[in-house]
């Protein structure tokens, strides 16, 4: 639990694991929008075959994409069966009622099946290869221009980096909590669901007020180091690298491949 | 109660890249009466060991283990664990684990961190409540609270009826440590219960459990850093070092052999320190390391040798 | 020139005239030299943890004067004081900002706005200071507690601070964490010349100083040589402290009439019982 995997970061050494974070993230809002402009299944497969390759420069054993997957599994199901008795469409195999089973019913189904899996597969990508200490840097970095409109994007970013230095800590003094109450006899598993609520009591009080008096303190230490200054620098610039070019690249190329096969060879249904 | 630990071995997030053997097939046993002292560094396996002793951390059930551990051909399998408090059988499934509780308190590190209660007495009567069949008995619940906080040194008519978090550091500990006790446990395991309290709260701590153990508390199983307080009060102390057992000894045979605790990156009391300064001059003293004991040893030599 | 000095400081939580238990700190008067080690002693809500917070502004005092190297402390220069007195905290989890050794050390660096380069310089010199140049890419919340008061300590050190204020600093620490942070204070001290004000209640840190205060009820109440006030035991039990382990076993064998000297060295006093022994048969 005091890993840096409390998120679902898989540590190895790969060209996309050294990719930069923000561009991780903007390749990801790309590839979100092309298999969304993809409308026939040639696009899609451009889109399957770019996902591909970077799973496979990633080095994340495949077990691991399948399992992001199976999280997603009744929703995709639960997406594919919907639209295969709703969809209605010329060839008919099997109708009952406004239920009915066609042949685009079937493709638009399936169709819409593909761009789930994609798109779960893709975000657990960018989870998988950057650490949650890289996501909010490239989530602060992408967010500078709002301080145009005075946003406060540096104490977000402290937040963010503050919150991720603690989750571990309080993870662990939960479980402390929680095994001291146990100790004491406190049972957490049995009896009606308002008992089971109010025997979490005995945890939260203790933990709560424990993430307060952390607080304090931090607060006071985080003064102690000259925090609340006007000026503020950060020391840890993302730069771009020839990785990161040819990412980008990659991503244009698919954009704009889907854009051309759906002007060129229209919509499936 | 006699606690019979065979064989015991755990590990913490197994069979992934980040498993780390916290025990490794530790067995020894603590005689009932006993103050008994566990040493080692932090991540030792001390803490995960005693968390055993009341059930928090269970054994694997008999029939996952035979599916788990295939035996190598030519090598015989690992022989089973053993976990028994007293009657209570800790690898039996069927252990009513709130019974064992009931037994055997346990005093976390830190334990003020734990209370959570508006009022001093309600939070002390937490484990009561949660213990007893039915309802508890109103005033049986009070006399038990005011004796629990009297052991502490607490006045039940001052404190009772306080918010637990207006009190003092020391103050707030004594309470949790009430909390525990009020279960009149037989076994009371206390993982480094004077951590972080100043030179008085950590010789009251002492005090009181000396004062408790040997009428209802008839065992005592504490974790400490301190290798004088060890001198001081255990009858034997188990040393753990990275997840094994390296031995269990009576302190006066313990700190004998400094090196056995050196080698281990571990301190030794000061009073061994003496001894062993002592010997290099050529002076042999006998004791069994509790400063009391050291002073009057070397009192008799100064009387026998004048 | 006094590295630090407290001029007649008046302090309270609460209010004195309502609230007979209020804590307070009247005309307080203390003083540390530059380069000393001073350990301040005291049990419990002594008030020596105030202290250490109104060095360096965390808490304002409600009279009297703070000085750092002869600068009056004041609002108008806090930050200033800040970068010179740096203050490490009691608790190791409750003060890493980030969740990479080298992004906490960053931390004071990056809020003072110091060139990039430089900020890296600070870090290879803190992170060296601590012993943990290695460890710069670690993850804090998996480092043990003595290596997260390093960190604290390394993130303090990048601000160059010539006072350094260790609140406790050590009371949540296993003794090999301890050993780590007071070997490491001890060089910082020698070599960097730092002036430590290390608050304990560890007898046995005390022993290290250069001096000793003990703190009773908000005020100072003795100081001296760390030998010379672990010799007035009876005072320092009035005080609520316990005299350190070697000081009781020296004073009970006085007592049982043995001629040993004071001495908190172990080597010393198995001379002095050696050479008692050998000199009586």
């Amino acid at each position: 639990m005091k890993d840096v995997a409390f998120g679902q970061y898989y540590p190895a050494d790969s060209f996309v694991h050294r990719l930069d974070p923000r561009l991780k993230i903007l390749f990801l809002i790309a590839y979100i929008v092309a298999i969304f402009v993809a409308s026939n299944f040639y696009g899609l497969a451009l889109c399957a075959a770019v996902l591909i390759l970077a799973v496979a420069l990633s080095r994340l054993p495949v077990g691991k994409v399948f399992r992001a997957v199976r999280g997603a599994l009744i929703l995709v199901i639960f997406t594919a069966v919907i639209n295969l008795l709703f969809h209605s469409g010329k060839t008919v195999y099997w109708s009952c009622g406004i239920l009915c089973i066609s042949k685009e019913g079937i493709l638009f189904s399936a169709y819409l099946v593909i761009r789930l899996v994609l798109l779960v597969i893709c975000s657990s990508l960018l989870t998988y290869t950057t650490t949650p200490v890289a996501l909010t840097d490239g989530i602060e970095s992408l967010l500078t221009p709002l301080k145009w409109i005075r946003f406060p994007v540096h104490a977000l970013a402290l937040i963010m980096s503050i919150a991720l230095r603690m989750i571990p800590t309080l993870m662990e003094e939960t479980e402390r909590i929680k095994n001291a109450q146990k100790a004491r006899g406190a049972n957490f598993e049995s009896g009606n669901p308002l008992r089971r609520v109010k025997a979490f009591i005995p945890i939260l009080v203790p933990l709560l007020l424990s993430a307060f008096r952390r607080a304090d303190e931090l607060g006071d230490a985080m003064e102690a180091r000259c925090y609340g200054g006007k000026k503020r620098v950060k020391y840890k610039k993302l730069r771009f690298s020839w990785r990161d070019l040819l990412a980008a690249i990659l991503a244009a190329a698919l954009i704009a491949g889907v854009v051309l096969l759906r002007v060129y060879l229209g919509e499936i249904v | 109660m006699r606690i019979v630990v065979e064989h015991l071995s755990y590990t913490y997030q197994p069979r992934t890249p980040f498993a780390v053997k916290a025990l490794d097939d530790v067995t020894l046993t603590i005689e009932e009466g006993e103050f008994f002292g566990v040493i080692g560094h932090t991540g030792s396996g001390k803490s995960t060991f005693v968390q055993h002793l009341n059930g928090l951390i269970r054994l694997p059930s008999s029939l996952k283990r035979q599916k788990k551990i295939k035996p190598k051909k030519g090598c015989l399998p690992p022989p089973p664990p053993v976990l028994k408090v007293g009657d209570f059988d800790l690898g039996d499934k069927k252990t009513d684990f709130r019974a064992l509780r009931k037994s055997v308190g346990m005093v976390f590190q830190y334990p003020e961190y734990q209370l959570f209660a508006e009022t001093v007495k309600e939070d002390v009567a937490f484990g009561l409540k949660n213990f007893s069949e039915g309802k508890p008995d109103p005033r049986q619940t009070e006399e038990a609270v005011r004796e629990a906080l009297s052991i502490v040194g607490l006045d039940y008519d001052e404190i009772a009826d306080k918010s637990p978090f207006d009190l003092s550091g020391g103050q707030k500990r004594r309470v949790a440590i009430a909390g525990v006790i009020v279960t009149r446990p037989e076994v009371l395991v206390l993982d480094e219960p004077a951590a972080g309290l100043d030179p008085l709260g950590k010789r009251e701590i002492m005090q009181l459990l000396h004062r408790i153990h040997g009428s209802w508390c008839k065992t005592i199983v504490i974790v400490s850093h301190d290798m004088d307080e060890i001198a001081e009060n255990c009858t034997r102390a188990a040393v753990f070092s990275e997840g094994k057992l390296v031995c269990v000894l009576p302190p006066s045979e313990l700190f004998r052999d400094a090196g056995r605790l050196t080698d281990l990156g571990l301190d030794i009391p000061l009073t061994a320190k003496l001894v062993l300064a002592l010997r290099e001059r050529g002076v042999e003293i006998d004791c069994n390391f509790r400063t009391e004991d050291f002073v009057a040893a070397v009192l008799a030599r100064k009387g026998g040798a004048s | 020139m006094h590295a630090l000095e407290f001029r007649d400081v008046d302090f309270s939580y609460g209010d004195p005239s309502q609230d007979a238990n209020a804590f307070r700190i009247r005309k307080l008067n203390f003083t540390v030299e530059e380069g000393e080690f001073v350990a301040v002693l005291g049990h419990n809500g002594s008030g020596k943890s105030t202290l250490a917070r109104l060095a360096n502004g965390i808490l304002t005092a409600d009279g009297g004067e703070i000085r750092v190297f002869d600068t009056v402390l004041g609002e108008k220069n806090l930050f200033e004081i800040r970068k010179q007195v740096g203050v490490v905290f009691q608790n190791p989890d409750n003060q890493t900002v980030a969740s990479i050794v080298e992004d906490d050390v960053a931390f004071g660096a990056e809020n003072v706005a110091l060139p990039r380069e430089e900020i890296g310089r600070r870090i290879d010199f803190a992170l060296g200071a601590v012993g943990m140049r290695e460890l710069r890419g670690a993850t804090v919340s998996r480092l043990s507690g003595g290596q997260k008061q390093r960190v604290a300590i390394a993130g303090v050190l990048a601000l160059k601070p010539r006072i350094m204020i260790l609140d406790e600093s050590t009371a949540m620490l296993d003794p090999r964490g301890r050993k780590e942070i007071i070997d490491v204070v001890l060089r910082l001290n020698k070599e960097e010349k730092i002036t430590v004000v290390l608050v304990t209640h560890f007898m046995e840190e005390a022993l290290l100083a250069d001096r000793a205060v003990v703190m009773n009820r908000g005020d100072i109440v003795m100081q001296g040589a760390p030998s010379e006030i672990f010799a007035r035991s009876d005072e320092l039990l009035a005080y609520n402290l316990a005299l350190p382990r070697i000081a009781v076993i020296t004073k009970s064998l006085r007592e049982g009439g043995m001629s040993v000297k004071d001495t908190l060295d172990i080597s010393s006093l198995a001379d002095e019982i050696a050479g008692e022994l050998k000199c009586g048969s």
